[in-house]
């Protein structure tokens, strides 16, 4: 309980050398520590996904790793992604297609979807709502995200 | 898809599919949820909460988490006896017993989940580790857990000084209903159960109070949808007036009527904030979400229609017990839920005699709320389900079934059995369009050939009608004393020529800070742009109550129509003087105020100026400040309707349901912007889709809760609903300003029927009657593992 471990992480490209309890998760240190409050959280057990970010380019839950788990790595938060008036192409296309109510799950699901535009094809609606199926929203019943991420593979094929 | 409006004619604002303004700071991460919300030397709160079912409390021990690390103050509910009067949710009706809300549990406790103990240290983390150094000696009392048991004379009681469990009774009744039903040609009866669900929005509650010992004044940030109503509580409980309480709800993150009602937490905080001098944080884990946030329906329904040969209701009897959960909750009361279901279960249909007797009974378990829909997921589910029996037993096609029972517009307005009004709205129009959007006829000629192969498909019909954008006439919750008929709207041009819009609603997802500058902006002749819409905030209006019931956009719409004209017409009067022209050859659009057929015009922000700045420019009687604050009351409301269509197909060896379609044609009246209520409509289906299949609390017969993680509780992800197509019925209400009538729940209440119509259509050959939701994997293998071991024997 008491004591603290001396990390580095990376977030957003800026490095952080920080000291933190060693039962910090990393999301609390995100969110409290840093003050970077984008990525939410939602369950605390790994299921809603709203937590997530990516750990050297892979999408992780920050409710599930501790701070001092994420020393010497890169961590990137939906605050990475663009910003207002210079938002990037899945941002928009989420704003376009109506992909967000409430908001409360949206960082999770940019990271995800970041995450997968990166890796996967794509190639068919069955295959984004897979890979979109570890992230609970509770107010757009995922059609407009589904179309929202569609829309982005479909811009990304059309381009030479 | 069409994007932005199109301009190159004069711009309709209300009806386009204008983006959100909300989204960009969303969508950026600088959204400003409650527990985003950064403060000096905060305190956090950890509850430590009772694991009994039913017991009284006979010590709390704190001694050894006084001194644990970081622990500032340990409370109990008799510590704060003194700060904090008692809150009772009081009722008109008859035979209401109401249950007092304190913050902590007092004297014994009556759910797994109810706080006991508050303990505030310097970090969570350390609040936490303290909880588990509290002792409490609790003994137990007999379990009050299954309804039908509390109900019975003799029965153990959980709140003793009630005198009884059932805390609400009603009886609706028209007509003869015993001697039709008796003569009646085709009867069809059963017994059907819904059972509980929770809320889960992703944003689990949160608040913080903030303490101004200087001004003596709180400032409660909350994750709630009633700012207002938690405002007014807090004023009383506390003792403190009105204009030294402020409730802001800031970006919410779901609500769905589980953030609804005032919270023992919201009280607690604020007390121990005004104790400490300090600010005072809890943000709900979600187990405490699941544990103690409110829960939402949990009927047992026995019902039953007499019909004539021709497969025309008659007659409609129903006995109902809700079990309501420990406590009446402020300030809806534990009659929300139940009677609703029996005041909404005639539905749409024309039936002329009717009996719905209900009784809620008090139960340990997390109380019941509002949650999406509100009875009429249940009543609906009932209703669907006897149609589709009625129309099989006397082998009519169940749209057809529907067309003849559906109450014929040039009946409209109805008064239905329960006494409800039915304005017009379109009944049959959303049937039809709903057959037609899904290919009806094709699907069942389809559904016959796979029959024949051995594939379990079932079509799903559900039709339904609710009451949306409530006056003040009716109460949204059964009996409950406190207005929510009015809404106001405080629209004003400041010095700069920038427009702000205030309102008492609380948006939570629902997106009103675009719909309502929509309106504005279309009655003030301003660019949408330029408007900025607050809302979430007692301070912002003098009464206002918050968003639940789909009452906003018809309520705050229609008070943002009255207050934009008022404003306009004082632009206008200003204006007439600058341009020295009369009012009647001015036009008002995008901002500008321009002399019609001429090219001189002047903006907003030119007349802003004249008013308020500018010395001499304006006589005295043009400067009026440019602002206006209008109240609307819709005084009855409006009927929404819907009809929901489920194609799906049954694994005949894994039992598991897909969904291959879903179709939704409802009439929301006038859209002011079809993006939003598509969205609305894909959600309140999902949660629909959700309850029919996967969603249920549960507890064991000792009280225990079974479902308290997201592993146990299952929410649908993105692979268990399927694309939804929604089609518009747009006839706009006649009864409310601007035609608008209130759509955020409709989704939720036909969905489930529909599902459980399609699961049952596809089982039909199997002779398997469904009448349990959540239609479980389970349930479902038990099901049809019993209907094939009668066809054996």
């Amino acid at each position: 309980m008491s004591g603290t471990r001396d990390i580095t992480v990376t977030v957003n490209g800026a490095t952080y050398p920080v000291s933190v309890e060693p039962r910090l998760l990393l999301v609390d240190f995100l969110r409290h520590t840093l003050g970077l409050t984008g990525t939410h959280v939602g369950c605390e057990h790994g299921v809603c996904g709203a937590c997530t970010v990516l750990v050297d380019g892979d999408s992780a839950r920050a409710c599930l790793m501790l701070a001092i788990q994420a020393d010497g790595r890169s961590i990137d938060t939906v605050e990475g992604l663009g910003r207002i008036g210079q938002m990037n192409a899945l941002q928009e296309s989420f704003h376009t297609h109506h992909a967000l109510q409430c908001g409360f799950c949206t960082p999770g699901m940019l990271m995800t979807a970041t995450d997968l535009l990166q890796k996967y094809p794509l190639a068919t609606d069955d295959d984004i709502r897979r890979g979109l199926s570890g992230n609970l929203c509770r107010c757009t019943g995922y059609e407009h995200i589904v179309r929202a991420v569609r829309a982005v593979v479909d811009k990304r094929k059309a381009a030479p | 898809m069409s994007e932005a409006p199109e301009m190159h004619v004069r711009p309709k604002i209300v009806g386009a599919r204008i983006k959100r303004t909300e989204d960009p700071r969303l969508l950026t991460g600088l959204g400003a949820y409650t527990d985003d919300r950064q403060i000096v030397r905060p305190l956090h709160v950890a509850f430590r909460r009772s694991d009994q079912s039913h017991a009284k409390i006979r010590l709390i021990d704190s001694a050894a988490a006084r001194k644990a690390p970081g622990v500032v103050a340990i409370f109990t509910a008799v510590d704060l006896s003194e700060d904090v009067r008692t809150l009772v949710a009081t009722s008109r009706m008859k035979d209401y017993h109401a249950t007092p809300i304190f913050p902590l549990a007092r004297g014994k406790v009556r759910y797994v989940g109810e706080p006991v103990v508050g303990v505030i240290a310097q970090s969570r983390y350390q609040a936490e580790d303290a909880l588990e150094l509290i002792v409490i000696d609790y003994e137990p009392l007999p379990v009050v857990i299954d309804p039908e048991q509390a109900v019975r004379d003799g029965a153990p009681l959980l709140h003793e000084e009630a005198g009884t469990n059932v805390l609400v009774s009603r009886e609706f009744k028209r007509g003869d209903i015993d001697a039709v039903l008796a003569s009646a040609p085709v009867r069809v009866e059963g017994r059907f159960r819904m059972h509980r669900k929770t809320p889960v929005a992703i944003e689990p509650r949160a608040c913080v109070a903030e303490y101004d010992a200087g001004r003596q004044a709180l400032t409660l940030h909350s994750a709630t949808q009633v700012p207002g109503i938690v405002r007014d509580a807090l004023a009383a409980a506390l003792d403190i007036p009105g204009h030294r309480v402020r409730v802001i709800a800031p970006d919410v993150g779901g609500g769905f009527g589980g953030k609804g009602s005032l919270y023992p937490e919201e009280i607690f905080v604020c007390a121990a904030a005004r104790r400490l001098r300090r600010a005072v944080k809890w943000t709900s884990d979600r187990m405490e979400d699941l544990l103690a946030n409110t829960q939402g329906f949990d009927e047992i329904v026995d019902a039953e229609i007499g019909l004539d040969a021709g497969g025309h209701v008659l007659a409609l009897r129903a006995d109902v017990i809700g079990d309501v959960g420990a406590y009446s909750i402020y300030p809806w009361t534990a009659a929300l839920e139940p009677i609703q279901v029996v005041s909404f279960l005639p539905g749409p249909y024309r039936i002329e005699h009717y009996r719905g007797r209900v009784q809620a009974v008090a139960t340990s378990k997390a109380p019941t709320g509002p949650y999406r829909g509100v009875g009429r997921p249940t009543s609906t589910f009932v209703m669907e389900r006897l149609m589709d029996m009625a129309a099989a037993r006397l082998s009519i096609d169940p749209a057809e079934i529907r067309r003849r029972n559906l109450i014929p517009a040039d009946e409209l307005p109805y008064k239905a059995a329960s006494g409800i009004v039915w304005d017009k709205s379109g009944f049959h129009e959303c049937l039809q369009a709903a057959c037609n959007a899904i290919g009806y006829d094709a699907w069942r000629a389809r559904q016959k050939t796979a029959r024949a192969n051995g594939r379990w498909i079932g079509i799903g019909i559900a039709s339904y009608a609710e009451l949306t954008g409530i006056g003040s006439r009716i109460s949204v919750a059964p009996g409950m004393p406190i207005n929510t008929g009015t809404e106001t709207a405080s629209i004003r041009i400041d010095s700069t020529g920038a427009i702000t819009a205030a309102f008492g609603v609380a948006s939570h997802g629902q997106g009103l800070e675009t719909t309502l500058a929509q309106v504005v902006a279309e009655h003030l002749g301003a660019r949408f742009e330029d408007i900025r819409v607050i809302q979430g905030d007692s301070a912002a209006v003098a009464g206002g109550t918050g968003t639940y019931a789909s009452r906003s956009m018809v309520l705050a719409g229609g008070a943002a129509t009255l207050a934009a004209q008022t404003v306009r017409d004082k632009i206008l009067n200003a204006a007439s003087h600058l341009l020295e022209a009369s009012v009647g050859d001015l036009a008002v659009q995008d901002g500008k105020i321009t002399i019609v057929g001429t090219d001189r015009s002047i903006s907003f922000a030119d007349v802003a100026r004249a008013v308020y700045s500018e010395i001499g420019k304006l006589p005295q009687e043009a400067r009026g400040e440019l602002a206006a604050t209008k109240t609307y009351d819709p005084v009855f409301g409006t009927t929404s309707s819907a009809t929901h269509i489920a194609v799906v197909e049954i694994d005949p060896q894994t039992y598991q349901i897909r969904i291959d379609q879903f179709v939704v044609a409802e009439d929301c009246g006038k859209l002011v912007n079809p993006l939003i209520v598509d969205g609305q409509v894909h959600g309140g289906v999902a949660q629909g889709i959700g309850a029919a299949l996967y969603e249920e609390v549960r507890y064991d017969p000792q009280g225990q809760i079974l479902t308290a993680s997201l592993v146990d509780y299952l929410v649908p992800s993105a692979c268990e609903i399927p694309s939804i197509q929604v089609t518009h019925v747009e006839s706009a209400s006649p009864t409310t300003l601007g035609g608008f009538r209130g759509m955020g729940e409709g989704g939720t209440i036909g969905a489930l029927a529909a599902i459980a119509n399609a699961v049952a259509d596809a089982l039909s050959p199997l002779g398997v009657d469904i009448n349990e939701l959540p239609m479980t994997p389970e349930r479902l293998f038990r099901l049809i593992e019993a209907a094939k071991a009668e066809t054996r024997s």
